[in-house]
């Protein structure tokens, strides 16, 4: 009998072949899944921008019809979002928490289990929607990632009823994935760590999970009220019934605005962790990063407003939004200038992993200054709805967001594998990617400032050779990820054996298991001190 | 191997708490922010007749006494009407402005006719410009109470019937009162997609 519990402790046992991944209960297994699910969305939306850019090469009709290309922004925004952002984040958190906190597993691993395998089944019922409109079967959804009622309700393809379970789909999958990690970090960190000593990617993970769950719910409402509102005789939004569309915005602006957040936190937390390791000295201002993320969330419940200043606001509630905005500078700025004086004086290398952090830091901090613009109401006015916005967002989240989710990629992939991936290949695919995401976004603010409207697929001439730059930008952005994909594969298939501590003086429980990490984290646990 | 599975979780476990508890809880505040979403409909209703902040007008108003009328003031009231798209008649007030003095109940008419071939019922709906203004407009008859029912070709006066409130701020002296037309619950659900279709098509040509 002992020698049975014996493997079955040390055991790496798992079903072979399909099984092992459809009925996987193991964090690691599902965090893979998760991450490579968001990788091949990346490259499908991904693909959607291309022909965006290909089409705004030049001025004039090219390749695609209008009414298609309102479907591939809808498409683009929404697979970016949802099916790449977040799932990429949960899979890092699936992979990481347990390691980080000391803990064998999830705390929920069945639960884990079902919340990935919803999400091929929503992108399935997406995608298949504009499958369908390429095979000349009725629209994909057309009216924006933002779906404003009476365009998604009145006036919404028949493909908004896929859109509408997909997002259903989606939202379950999310508030799962956010209980599993509430329940992993409160209850399964190893003895001796307290609140205050989780790293800070455990800590940003926590509070975004508390995000999610409030603000998914009131996406599955705003989109059960579309349903009802198309089907089922409701006047939610409908103003001949009574309804109001302007309520739409506030109602998904209520959940858009925590959802911006619920993008970055990890984000930050991944750079938080990784600035010290390659800067060789602790995170400067552990507990005020900590209450900076903490204020950036609740903050993030009461600024949504700054979304809508064009719909028609009392000047009080315009004067409201647009400081309770430029409010949220200052927990940000905390943490700017933390990851700053992180790297004071420390001694730096520059691995694949920290040029991107560096990448990140410099970066969102633009995308955060052009947020700052945009919530002025006088100058919001005019800005709204042009091309700023769309550098502004694409700064905080391909620069921000998808900067970080690279660099933890970079950072904890010989972990996961056991062996280096190819640090010139990384070089690069960081130099490739950084360069040409700028001329990409770069110059969109120029066209936006002098008024070129977003969502459209013609412009005038004079907005011509920006375009045209951000079009190069795009398809060099584009195909340098193909590298990401190479040195990804490459790693996992061999290469250098990776130490456990992986990089030299490298800080955290995650750093103390052998690489590859074994199946199960830590089966007991350690003492933290 | 049962006992040995448990006994190494609760080794693991040592932070307290019960997983459950932690997982009821938490389905609990999932549940409340779902209605939460649903509680804001209802919170914006309330919310903009409160501040009148989206220019909505209030309900029928009765008077149990003459309110107080300020012969020293006036104000301008603009007439507009607008159709929702999907909405095939004509529809214009009798009037373009009238000059009023505040709290002085004053009735003007609308003029509505059906311009296609089947009977439709239709909904106004009023909004006030500026939206703040809007609380200090009384109506105390208005053909927006009501869905308005037009045969083929019928045409039709309809009232309004309103006071505007000699509480109104100094600097408000100039307002617009504006109706959209659309077609009610009732017809869209008579009639079939390509009606509706062949209706917008009538109104826009």
């Amino acid at each position: 009998m002992n020698a049975v519990v014996e493997e079955h402790l040390n055991h790496d046992h798992k079903p072979t072949g399909i099984g092992r991944w459809l009925f996987s209960t193991n964090h690691k297994d599902i965090g893979s899944m998760y991450l490579w699910f968001a990788f091949t969305m990346f490259f499908i939306g991904g693909a959607l921008a291309l022909i965006i850019r290909a089409e705004l090469f030049q001025p004039g009709m090219q390749i695609v019809e209008p009414e298609f290309f309102n479907q591939l922004t809808t498409l683009h925004g929404l697979i970016m979002v949802f099916g790449v952002i977040m799932p990429a984040f949960v899979g890092l958190a699936n992979w990481q928490l347990p390691m980080m906190i000391g803990a064998p597993d999830m705390a929920l691993p069945r639960m884990n289990n079902w919340s990935f395998w919803l999400l091929p089944a929503a992108f399935g019922l997406l995608i298949a929607s504009l499958i369908m409109s390429i095979m000349g079967m009725g629209s994909a959804p057309n009216f924006g990632w933002t779906f404003y009622a009476p365009l998604s309700t009145t006036y919404g393809p028949d493909s908004t009823d896929y859109f509408i379970f997909s997002v259903h789909l989606m939202g379950i999958s999310s508030v799962m994935g956010a209980i599993n990690v509430i329940a992993t970090i409160m209850n399964m960190r190893a003895p001796g760590m307290n609140y205050m000593k989780m790293p800070i990617f455990v800590w940003t993970w926590f509070i975004t999970a508390y995000l999610l769950i409030a603000v998914m719910p009131v996406l599955a409402g705003a989109v059960t009220m579309m349903l009802t509102d198309r089907h089922f005789g409701t006047s939610f939004f409908d103003a001949a019934g009574g309804g109001d569309p302007v309520m739409f915005q506030h109602i998904f602006w209520f959940f858009g605005h925590p959802e911006v957040y619920i993008m970055i936190l990890p984000a930050f937390g991944i750079i938080s962790q990784i600035v010290p390791t390659f800067a060789r000295k602790p995170l400067f201002g552990y507990s005020s990063m900590v209450y900076a993320t903490a204020s950036i969330a609740f903050l993030s419940f009461i600024v949504w407003a700054h979304h809508m200043f064009t719909t028609g606001m009392p000047v009080a509630g315009e004067l409201f939004f647009m400081y309770s905005t430029m409010l949220i500078a200052v927990p940000t700025g905390v943490k700017v200038f933390n990851w700053i004086s992180t790297m004071w004086k420390g001694s730096l290398t520059f691995e694949t992993p920290m040029l991107f952090a560096i990448a990140f830091i410099f970066l969102f901090t633009m995308g955060g200054f052009t947020g700052l613009m945009l919530c002025i109401v006088p100058a919001d006015f005019q800005y709204h709805d042009t091309y700023f916005v769309v550098a502004h967002f694409h700064y905080v989240l391909v620069t921000g967001a998808a900067f970080s989710i690279m660099a933890a990629v970079y950072y904890w992939l010989p972990k996961w594998t056991g062996n280096m991936y190819d640090e010139k290949l990384g070089k690069l695919h960081f130099w490739l990617t950084c360069i040409s995401a700028n001329v990409l976004f770069f110059p969109m603010h120029f066209v936006g400032l002098a008024g070129m409207p977003r969502r459209i697929p013609d412009y005038a001439l004079q907005f011509a050779e920006f375009n045209q730059m951000a079009s190069i930008g795009a398809f060099v952005f584009g195909f340098s990820q193909l590298i990401f994909l190479y040195v990804v594969i490459k790693c996992v298939r061999g290469g250098k054996k990776a130490t456990n501590e992986v990089w030299e003086g490298a800080k955290g429980l995650e750093f103390e298991l052998p690489s590859p990490a074994p199946f199960h984290s830590y089966t007991t646990p350690p003492q933290v001190k | 191997m049962k006992t040995v599975q448990s006994n190494q979780k609760e080794t693991n476990n040592n932070q307290a708490g019960d997983t459950g508890l932690v997982i009821r809880k938490l389905l609990l505040l999932v549940a409340f922010m779902f209605g939460f979403g649903y509680a804001l409909v209802p919170l914006y209703d309330v919310f903009c007749d409160v501040t009148g902040l989206n220019g909505k007008t209030g309900d029928k108003i009765s008077f149990t006494k003459a309110p107080i009328v300020d012969e020293s003031r006036v104000v301008r009231i603009t007439f507009l009407a607008s159709l929702n798209e999907s909405m095939p008649w004509s529809f214009k007030p009798k009037q373009s402005f009238i000059e009023v003095h505040p709290g002085k109940p004053e009735t003007i008419y609308y003029i509505a006719k059906n311009t296609s071939n089947k009977s439709m019922t239709g909904q106004a709906v009023p909004s006030v410009a500026p939206g703040l203004a809007a609380a200090y407009f009384q109506k105390t008859e208005c053909f927006c109470f009501t869905e308005q029912e037009l045969k083929p070709g019928e045409e039709k006066l309809m009232p309004v019937t309103f006071i505007v409130d000699s509480k109104l701020p100094e600097k408000m002296n100039e307002l617009i009162l504006s109706y959209t037309f659309f077609t009610s619950n009732k017809t869209n659900k008579k009639l079939t997609p390509s009606q509706k279709l062949s209706l917008n098509q009538d109104h826009k040509l």
